[in-house]
């Protein structure tokens, strides 16, 4: 409408289109408002720890702090051959203040961390140090190379070097198991250490196969759900949502029964006289518990989604494919099946995002050959207390489950998620 | 399911191993659930079926384990089951109140970012627990609330919050607008016409996600596992340190028990839903 023609205007003489535009901004603010507590309180509690998990996990802030002096210095070193006099001079001058406030320690063993072999001749410069043996009126390079030969290595002022920024991605670089070299690029770590690699291949190869076979298992039975009358469906869904509602320790714990060696499935196979009473296979505490549990705590999120999808087919669809000629087998393949695409999109989504980040079932059935990536990262909090790495590794984890999370909200719509 | 007269062998087959299949993905869904009763009223100290029990001898059951479970001074199951039920219906309540009011924001039409924001408010459901355990614990510790009930409540109303968003806005999909208009032009403030009109209209759909957010406080282990102390422990925090160290069958009472509880609750979900369905006029 161009602004010639004649305006409709309210009663109050407002033309409608303002009064309308103040309307609707002021149902938005309330629309807002509403939200306004839960949003807020979410990004203080969670968004914003989690933002912090990412500065934790790049922070080395700490040993930039410690060198102040030296690092100044150190940006007009070129690198190559072993620092010049002022460089050992502000290092001197820094570790004085670190020995005074008892923190060298702390400093050697970050540098250890850089380069092994600094934890030693840190403590013997500390022990020179304290012993007020460092004459600082002469050349305070040379007293510092003589303490020990690592001293005059040119490796170990690079390596300090590299210490300099406030921010590391060494953290990230463990995670998939590569490192810093000496010249500062990026190296992989030999290959029979390469222990987080196999921890996330088989984190995907496991979310994988648990999500097919909580497909293979689901679809034949949100079928028979969706096409049963009823009263039986009804009765049925009761062994769908009670493994649902029941406590996860709990159907863990089941497992853990049901797979010892002395247990029931094992009882039998023996019973069949699949295996002999005397060999009977380790089921739990390996791969092949972590699957089985898996699959059936994870099985309700697969056939919820799929019977909800199967539930709005139409039975006339099949009979429809039949009388036109198809067997069975075709108008299923060709009718019905891809009418159900949108749920098996929804649910293996479903299931591959939480399989990925499990923790609780590996931790306790997996044993060392079943374990995942976020067992690691407990590991790491709990046990190494290496509060920074467990922070990269659980981002590097969390950054994948968001991509297939944006997958998901394309395809299906976050308030599409059923529940029961 | 009966099959018509004319279907051909082939078919005929093929459907009596679909139904083998389903009958298969049934017992592998409840079948592990019922190993538990029967052991639970185990005599003996083993986890596995005794001699006695397989011949249904009545001297090899007894309640000794439950006795256990309720008097037994090394079992701190008592302190954990009140700080669970403690825990549960602060973070239930916390997570009903935040959740149905940003549930009636976001299904406002006027609502502006729904997408990114609805994708925000149910991210806890989805960000796996160990990361949000982390994350929330540096939240915590930083103001100072770790190891308190304070902390593990926030935590669980963080973690509970997006089944109640899911179950509000769903039920408030099938809602009627009008009424709410109609009651407004009968002159009852905002406040009113939701406690007298759209309060009991969604009930079902608010208890609903308040019982999804009961069981996830209930059951959750994880983040707690971060958070808590020794003053706070928690029934899944003693069957996971149970489950680790010594496997005795006190926790089989103890999962025996919350097996019967979340039947209840399965049987007040499922009554609600249908409640729900039938108040917003869905028939299926």
């Amino acid at each position: 409408m161009s602004s010639e023609t004649k305006q409709i205007l309210t009663t109050d003489g407002i033309p409608l289109e303002v009064s309308l535009k103040k309307a609707e901004k002021k149902n938005k603010i309330k629309a807002f408002l509403l939200v306004a507590p839960l949003l807020l309180f979410l990004i203080i509690t969670y968004v914003f720890p989690i933002g912090e998990m990412f500065s934790r996990s790049i922070d080395d802030k700490m040993i930039t702090n410690m060198l102040p002096k030296t690092f100044k210095e150190m940006e007009k070193w070129d690198g190559q051959e072993l620092p010049p006099e002022e460089v050992f001079t502000a290092f001197y001058y820094d570790f004085k203040v670190l020995v005074e406030k008892q923190e060298h320690g702390k400093l050697g063993q970050r540098l250890n961390k850089e380069k092994n072999g600094f934890n030693s001749i840190t403590k013997k410069l500390f022990r020179q140090v304290k012993r007020k043996k460092i004459d600082e009126s002469i050349s305070i390079k040379e007293q510092i190379m003589k303490v020990h030969k690592r001293w005059r290595t040119v490796e170990y002022w690079q390596a300090i070097k590299r210490t300099a920024p406030p921010y590391t991605m060494s953290k990230y670089l463990k995670g998939m198991d590569m490192y810093y070299a000496a010249d500062g690029s990026i190296t992989q770590v030999d290959e029979d250490r390469r222990i987080h690699r196999i921890l996330w291949l088989r984190t995907l190869e496991i979310a994988f196969f648990v999500t097919l076979f909580c497909f293979l298992m689901g679809y034949p039975i949100a079928h028979l759900l969706a096409t049963l009358p009823m009263k039986y469906s009804n009765l049925l869904m009761i062994c769908v949502l009670l493994p649902f509602w029941t406590s996860l320790l709990v159907r863990t714990a089941s497992w853990m029964i049901l797979l010892q060696q002395q247990g029931v499935v094992n009882d039998f196979f023996v019973m069949i006289g699949l295996v002999g009473d005397d060999n009977r296979p380790e089921m739990m505490y390996n791969k092949v518990g972590t699957y089985v549990a898996m699959t059936q705590i994870l099985l309700p999120f697969m056939v919820l989604p799929l019977y909800s999808v199967m539930k709005t087919i139409s039975p006339s669809l099949m009979r429809a494919g039949k009388s036109l000629g198809g067997t069975p087998f075709v108008a299923f393949w060709k009718v019905y099946f891809p009418l159900t695409i949108p749920g098996i999109g929804a649910g293996c989504l479903l299931v591959f995002i939480l399989a990925i980040g499990y923790y609780i079932t590996p931790a306790l059935v997996g044993g060392a050959s079943g374990t995942l990536i976020s067992n690691q990262i407990a590991f790491h909090m709990k046990q190494t207390l290496d509060w920074s790495f467990a922070s990269a590794m659980g981002l590097m984890l969390l950054s994948g489950v968001l991509v297939i999370y944006w997958i998901y909200n394309k395809l299906v719509g976050v308030d599409n998620i059923k529940l029961g | 399911m009966a099959l018509p007269s004319y279907t051909e062998t082939r078919y005929r087959i093929w459907h009596y191993i679909y139904i083998t299949i389903c009958t298969f993905v049934f017992f592998f869904l409840i079948a592990p659930l019922f190993v538990i009763f029967p052991l639970s009223f185990n005599a003996e100290e083993f986890l596995v079926f005794s001699e006695g029990m397989k011949n249904l001898d009545p001297d090899a059951f007894s309640l000794r384990w439950y006795k256990d479970m309720i008097y037994g001074t090394k079992n701190p199951w008592g302190l954990a089951a009140k700080n669970s039920f403690i825990i549960a219906i602060f973070a239930t309540i916390g997570s009903i109140i935040l959740g149905t009011l940003a549930a009636l924001g976001l299904s406002s039409r006027h609502m502006p970012y729904k997408g990114i924001i609805m994708a925000t408010l149910i991210s806890p459901m989805i960000v796996p627990l160990i990361i949000s355990g982390v994350a929330i614990f540096f939240f915590m510790a930083k103001v100072g609330l770790a190891a308190t009930h304070a902390g593990i409540v926030l935590a669980h109303i963080i973690l509970g919050t997006p089944f109640v968003v899911i179950t509000v806005t769903a039920t408030l999909s099938g809602f009627d607008h009008s009424v709410t208009r109609a009651a407004a032009s009968l002159g009852s403030n905002p406040v009113n016409t939701f406690m007298k009109v759209t309060l009991p209209l969604i009930l079902p759909g608010v208890i609903s996600g308040g019982l999804f957010a009961f069981v996830t406080s209930f059951d959750e282990v994880v983040v707690v596992l971060f958070l808590a102390g020794l003053e706070n422990t928690t029934i899944p925090i003693q069957m996971w340190t149970g489950l680790r160290e010594q496997l005795s069958p006190t926790i089989l009472a103890v999962a025996t028990c919350l097996i019967i509880l979340s039947t209840l609750i399965l049987i007040s979900a499922e009554l609600l839903r249908r409640r729900s369905e039938r108040l917003r006029g869905i028939n299926r």
